[in-house]
């Protein structure tokens, strides 16, 4: 629905080091030598926290976006995991996670979690982790130890999820972050040497390992209590303490250690945005010693001698640190140098804190507690010593874990990883070759999320100018990756010429896959259909891009309807992770399979829906927005509906989000929608965007909406010409129902009561599925989890009466649906 | 000019189709085979069956025996015989025939356990032939083709490589062209109007002198009649120019073409950076001061920061040394069997320089310094003192290191490659035939340098020989690493079968007629002029070792790679 183009924002998104920089760089240095340039190179202008101001469809994605690269390389394992394993005899105990050879003197431990393609950290792998190191301690002949996992592409990938939530009190999780701590506190005083040898994702605990931290996440902190770290340099490889993003901390010391290893500001940045750290800069950052080219074929795959090579490197590295020929202190640079001393000066600190909080609250909101107890237990660590410091952390990691927000970001988690299967099973046919109608915004971000996964994409225009547009989108976006260094001008080459612009149907003959992304007009699409199909091949699906045409209708005209299915992409294509699927009765189960793999392949989260007006996404907003249009009719100043919505967990302020999308989209929605259910989606006034769109105020894309849009100013201003429009209309408010935080749920029940009434229809098949798709898609509170689980956490009694008392004042648009009743008057819930 | 046919003799055209539907290593032959066959064809080619005395060109004992190994080609040999007697190119296709015999005799007791192995296969043949000996031949047969000319190399020269910025060091790269096509001149007394053409090799360009072959053959004396180009594709440019040159000749464009190969790596193109040279250029067109003063006013300091030539892949942005270590790490190659490998390298070269083997070389009088005589990379060591030296790229636990790597070197090369029947007529005494070539590339990330191992099969295959027929292999070293990681490739199954599409491994070059004289590692790599290194040193080598066949190999940046057989010309 949204297909406005976004213009970045670029303001208050750097985080820790960008601080510093800008606090003391100049102060400290006297000149331009803690300048931006060095130190930001250490936290880039990507360092976003949770929550961008907008648009509001990025936010989510970008909270659980970063959540999901290493998450969906997991597999979920039950609960009961690790009760497996309690028969075994102890004397003849073969370990099952964690073996042991030795080389020379060195002890090389491989972690190889059995039937899995990841290694977990739990209780079992623990216990035999720490009877094999014990085993290492003790011998005389071992005098050093080497870390590595067997699993080519996956080191630790941090703590299993269900641990955690299978505690009820904080007490049993400060317990398990307490293990933990303990664990490689033994670890980090090691007198042998211990060598991390990383390859693939080493994520929270393991990290820790290398800094070594909870139960969870444990990889990342286990690599961190170790003295030496050697790392596959490879785009697999990627570190870091993705906690926050689950609305916990680094449990098992690694809120201690990261700041020692890394540096306060830097520590603050990874454990603040959780985001993923690859290799090369971690190596730049300290948090390994050494990188490990990933090797080519041998005699043997790539992957298997790779491992091999990086533990030959790892032993040799062992070795000489066990003979005092290296050391495993870090030779720091003039600019660490400088810094670190920075931090020794206690006013110096406390502004940090100070500066880092305020960034902190500005973008929470003071919604997400997790960040603000990182900054409390990191400060408690330096300020008041370590034994203060890893209380506080186990105390506050279980608190953490109790809180509803943790319980959302979890489930949005669980809901994610659920959202990133195929459950329509293999396509009989993989698309190879795909074809897609219209470069416009919507059409050339699909082909550039397309490009660079493998897929032969034809893009067709009609006019040369507007496929040079597109083309030229897609070029950027690759080159825009080439500048961050995530791709080589070669690799943008390569990718580029799976890219074939066209104005012609030369080469339909052999499209997999048709997606169309051409005007939003009935009469157009169905005549492109028509089009298409005279060319393409008989298996060839037909997508249509649509953010409210029932493809029904889309389809009527189709000689094969049951190759007809609604991919609903959202703008912009390659930064938002959803990709709402739609299917019709007569679509077929394998043209469904063959959509969701597309659409798994280019890396999207995907819900899938039934068709029906506005699906389920636009169908949600729709009522919202009409109540934002009253909320403004009755005089709430925009800027003000803004604060509200914003403080209350949406990206977006609710009246941006109407410049952004387009006031003309929205109305052209409200109008279709309003047909479709009539006075229920009614509320605000037409009229209103109407005269807009009259008066060519169409939002971000006319320079006029809401706001005055100003090439390179930040600031946005009111439109003062709106005032005469809304004076117009103006109504008068009611003032049982006008507080502050009516006003918020005003908003927010009649989104999640549509949420609800889409899964009573069937339009939804899950809640989880809703949940994804309002927080990924529309920008719903992460925080709050999705409407679904919002209902859970907040009590659906609770929701029902909110909205009879705004039934009173409006009428039927905030009649809660039976569904909502239902669970109100049998207490249920949405999960279990 | 005499053009290759096929047999015109019935019988001999219907044996020619029979065995060509045959795979060369299929079957065993009966004894006599090699012998029988080439005989039935000199009864059919009407050429009296004994020797002709070598006529003027002296005892050319070494014929081009036949091969029972590809029996395909057979047939065509002999057609070109006949086809040449048919337009009367004489003498040439005498020796040939008289050669065969000679060469037969001669070498029956050597050859003959070879000839056992090679030529048991049930095969029928005139009756006439049957009561032939039955161990007369060498296993071999020549590798001519019907219809394609025969291209021999009559001689080539080089300069002495020198390690970069030593007596070189002043020279523009078409100075030293110009000394290795003196050399050539000298040394083959080739009058300089019957050159057809000239092709050169070079990797990083001086840009004053980009078409190099024609500034230094102009310089050389050559007569300014004669075109020349200049090619590039990294390590292999010479090779490169060398089948050009093969191509132009056997494709009757040419008769005589000189191609070689340069490289001053003391010197190279190092550019102002883009932003300079757009301004400096914009400033060229600027009319008024003030269009010149606004312009002036954008410079800034960082402009003057030069551009070097890259040292990397440009598709990887790795460089060549990192590659190698990674390659030698992938095949488990220790740091001490490279340094292992370098040293023998530099051993044998040390050898081959003392014993006077390395006679390609030519002195050059540099001007205004004294003339240079030998190599001068060539520097046996001591394991121990390699040992010492840190990783070169991969630091630090890497193990390609400056001793186990070729050097910057920079040198020159040419050669004289004709249509055989010219050289004779001409009076030369050829060195040896060019034969079957192939180019081959891959993954330029993780397999850049591993050229050799690719094109060896091909080349084989397409030659009919194996890895048993061949006598010397003259291989490019650019590091230790690559070769060693290359013969691992080579005795490597699993590589085979994931990597190229084989069954089963290539097999390895016996170590002891491997690059006899020592390599790129020790001699020295001036990029573009070590193809015609390569050819010169297989050549001499089997004149001087006697053996028949030679491999070429190299590999090169781009993750190219190319194979070429060298056959030696029959004395």
């Amino acid at each position: 629905m949204y297909r406005e183009r976004r213009a970045g924002s670029r303001g208050g998104r750097h985080l820790g080091i960008w601080v510093l920089v800008r606090q003391y760089g100049g102060r400290l240095a006297g000149t331009t030598l803690l300048g931006g340039k060095v130190l930001c190179s250490a936290a880039p202008a990507g360092s976003a926290f949770y929550f961008r101001p907008f648009p509001c469809k990025m936010v989510a994605s970008r909270a659980i976006g970063s959540l999901s690269r290493f998450t969906s390389s997991r597999t979920l394992r039950s609960p009961g995991y690790f009760c497996r394993n309690f028969t075994r005899a102890p004397p003849l105990m073969a370990r099952t996670h964690i073996n042991y050879g030795v080389k020379g003197d060195v002890a090389v431990v491989r972690i190889n979690s059995p039937n899995s393609k990841v290694n977990t950290l739990n209780k079992e792998l623990q216990s035999e982790f720490i009877e094999v190191m014990n085993e290492i301690w003790a011998s005389d002949q071992i005098r050093s130890a080497v870390l590595i996992s067997s699993k080519p592409g996956c080191f630790i990938a941090g703590a299993d999820i269900n641990m955690l939530t299978a505690c009820k009190t904080p007490q049993e999780v400060t317990q398990i972050s307490q293990e933990g701590q303990k664990m490689f506190e033994k670890l980090e005083k090691s007198s042998k040497p211990i060598v991390a040898a990383i390859s693939g994702s080493c994520l929270g605990g393991g990290l820790e390992v290398l800094i070594i931290q909870s139960h969870w996440w444990y990889s990342s902190a286990l690599a961190i209590s170790c003295q030496y770290r050697i790392a596959t340099k490879d785009r697999k490889t990627v570190l870091g303490a993705p906690e926050v993003l689950l609305g916990i901390l680094p449990g098992a010391g690694g809120t201690q250690r990261l700041p020692k290893m890394v540096g306060v500001p830097a520590a603050f940045d990874m454990m603040l945005t959780g985001r993923n750290i690859r290799a090369d800069r971690a190596k730049k950052m300290g948090l390994v010693d050494q990188l490990v080219e990933p090797l080519g074929p041998g005699v043997k795959p790539p992957e298997e001698r790779t491992i091999e090579y990086l533990e030959e490197v790892a032993v040799t590295f062992a070795k000489e640190l066990a003979d005092k020929k290296i050391s495993s202190k870090r030779h720091k640079g003039l600019v660490e140098k400088l810094t670190s001393y920075a931090m020794t000066i206690p006013f110096i600190r406390q502004q940090i804190y100070k500066k880092v909080e305020e960034k902190v609250q500005k973008q929470t909101k003071g919604l997400y507690p997790a960040p603000l107890k990182i900054i409390d237990v990191v400060k408690t660590g330096i300020e008041q010593g370590k034994e203060a410091g890893y209380l506080s952390e186990s105390q506050q990691f279980g608190e953490l874990a109790m809180t509803k927000e943790s319980k959302a970001l979890v489930g949005l988690y669980h809901g994610q990883v659920l959202c990133k299967k195929n459950k329509f099973g293999a396509p009989q046919k993989d698309v190879k070759h795909l074809a897609i109608l219209g470069a416009g915004l919507m059409g050339a971000g699909i082909a550039q999320v397309s490009v660079d996964k493998e897929l032969k994409t034809i893009i067709k225009d009609t006019t040369l100018a507007g496929l040079g547009r597109g083309q030229q989108q897609v070029f950027k976006g690759l080159n825009e990756k080439v500048k961050k260094k995530a791709l080589t001008s070669f690799e943008r080459d390569s990718i580029f010429s799976n890219l074939t612009g066209q104005l012609d149907y030369q080469g339909f003959e052999k499209a997999d896959m048709v997606i169309e992304a051409v005007f939003e007009d009935l009469n157009l699409k169905h005549r492109v259909l028509k089009e298409v199909e005279a060319v393409i091949p008989d298996h060839c699906v037909f997508a249509s891009n649509t953010s409210a045409l029932p493809i029904r209708e889309i389809a009527a005209d189709s000689k094969r309807p049951e190759k007809v299915i609604g991919m609903h992409y959202f703008s912009p294509v390659d930064k938002m992770q959803l990709l709402e699927i739609i299917t019709t009765e007569k679509t077929s189960k394998d043209t469904t399979a063959s959509a969701v793999a597309v659409g798994l392949k280019q890396g999207k989260v995907i819900i899938v829906v039934k068709d029906g007006p506005g699906f389920y996404t636009t169908r949600c907003l729709a009522p919202m927005m009409s109540e934002v249009i009253r909320i403004l009719q009755e005089g709430v100043d925009p800027k003000k509906l803004d604060l509200l919505t914003t403080s209350f967990g949406f990206p977006v302020g609710a009246a941006t989000l109407v410049d952004e999308v387009g006031v003309d989209v929205a109305k052209h929605v409200a109008e279709d929608l309003g047909k479709a259910f009539g006075e229920r989606f009614g509320g605000g006034s037409l009229e209103l965007l109407q005269q807009m769109v009259s008066k060519g105020f169409l939002g971000r894309k006319s320079g006029k909406g809401f706001y005055l849009y100003q090439e390179g100013t930040k600031n946005k201003n009111l439109n003062s010409d709106m005032d005469g429009i809304l004076a117009s209309l103006k109504v008068p408010p009611k003032p049982e129902v006008s507080s502050d935080e009516d006003i918020q749920f005003r908003l927010v029940t009649r989104f999640v009561n549509e949420a609800v009434m889409c899964l009573q229809e069937g339009i939804l098949a899950t809640p989880a599925e809703g949940d994804i798709g309002a927080v990924f898609g529309l920008g719903f509170p992460p925080c709050l989890g999705g409407p679904f689980r919002f209902v859970d956490l907040y009590g659906a009694q609770k929701i029902v009466d909110r909205l009879r008392k705004y039934e009173a004042a409006y009428g039927n648009q905030f009649t809660p649906c039976q569904m909502l009743i239902e669970h109100a008057n049998n207490p249920k819930k949405f999960y279990l | 000019m005499p053009r290759c046919r096929p047999p015109r003799d019935p019988a001999l055209r219907s044996r020619y189709m029979r065995r060509k539907g045959r795979s060369p290593r299929q079957g065993k032959r009966p004894v006599e085979e090699g012998a029988r066959s080439r005989r039935s064809s000199q009864a059919s080619g009407g050429q009296p069956a004994k020797p002709v005395g070598g006529a003027r060109r002296g005892p050319f004992k070494q014929a081009p025996p036949l091969g029972p190994t590809d029996s395909r080609r057979l047939g065509p040999n002999f057609t070109r015989s006949r086809g040449r007697s048919g337009v009367g190119a004489g003498e040439s296709k005498e020796f040939r025939m008289t050669s065969l015999l000679t060469y037969t005799f001669k070498n029956l007791p050597t050859t003959s356990k070879c000839a056992l192995r090679f030529s048991v296969r049930p095969l029928s043949c005139s009756s006439q032939l049957q009561a032939a000996p039955a161990v007369q031949t060498k296993s071999k047969k020549t590798l001519g083709k019907p219809s394609v000319r025969n291209v021999v190399v009559v001689d080539g020269v080089r300069t002495p490589f020198l390690l970069s910025g030593t007596s070189y060091k002043d020279l523009m790269p078409h100075d030293l062209a110009r000394a290795a096509l003196s050399g050539l001149l000298h040394r083959t007394s080739v009058p300089k109007e019957v050159v057809d053409y000239i092709t050169f090799g070079t990797v990083i360009q001086e840009v004053k002198t980009s078409n190099v072959a024609r500034e230094a053959a102009l310089g050389a004396g050559f007569s300014n009649k004669t075109p020349a180009h200049t090619v590039t594709m990294a390590c292999i440019s010479a090779n490169q120019a060398m089948t050009t040159g093969v191509g132009l000749i056997a494709s009757g464009q040419c008769d005589v073409v000189v191609a070689g190969g340069v490289e001053l790596m003391s010197d190279v193109p190092i550019r102002h950076s883009r932003k300079m040279r757009k301004m400096m250029l914009e400033l060229n067109k600027a009319k008024t001061l003030g269009q010149r003063l606004s312009l002036i006013s954008q410079f800034r300091l960082n402009f003057l920061s030069p551009e070097l030539p890259a040292v990397a892949e440009f598709s990887t942005s790795e460089t060549m040394g990192h590659s190698a270590d990674r390659l030698a790490a992938a095949f488990a190659v220790s740091r001490a069997e490279q340094d292992e490998y370098a040293l023998r390298s530099h051993t044998l070269a040390k050898k081959a320089q003392d014993e006077g083997l390395l006679s390609d070389v030519v002195p050059f009088k540099v001007p205004g310094k004294d003339t240079v005589t030998k190599d001068n990379g060539i520097r046996p060591s001591s394991l121990e003192q390699m040992a010492k030296l840190r990783p070169a790229f991969i630091k630090p636990y890497g193990t390609v290191t400056a001793a186990n790597s070729s050097f910057l070197t920079d040198g020159a090369s040419a050669m004289l490659i004709m249509a055989e029947e010219k050289a004779l007529a001409m009076g030369y005494k050829p060195k040896a035939y060019l034969r079957d070539f192939v180019y081959v590339s891959q993954d330029p990330k993780d397999q850049l340098l591993l050229g050799p191992t690719y094109a060896t099969p091909k080349v084989l295959e397409k030659a009919g020989l194996t890895m048993n027929d061949l006598d010397a292999f003259e291989f490019h070293e650019a590091f230790s690493g690559q070769i060693l990681a290359n013969f691992k490739a080579m005795d490597s199954d699993w590589f085979a079968q994931n990597c190229m599409g084989r069954n089963t491994k290539v097999g390895v070059p016996p170590l002891e007629k491997f690059n006899n004289w020592g390599g790129s590692l020790s001699l020295g790599h001036p990029f573009g002029a070590t193809g015609c290194r390569l050819v010169m040193a297989a050549a001499n080598r089997l004149r001087r070792e006697g053996g028949q066949y030679g491999l070429v190999a190299a590999c090169a940046a781009g993750g190219q790679g190319h194979a070429m057989i060298v056959e030696a010309y029959p004395k």
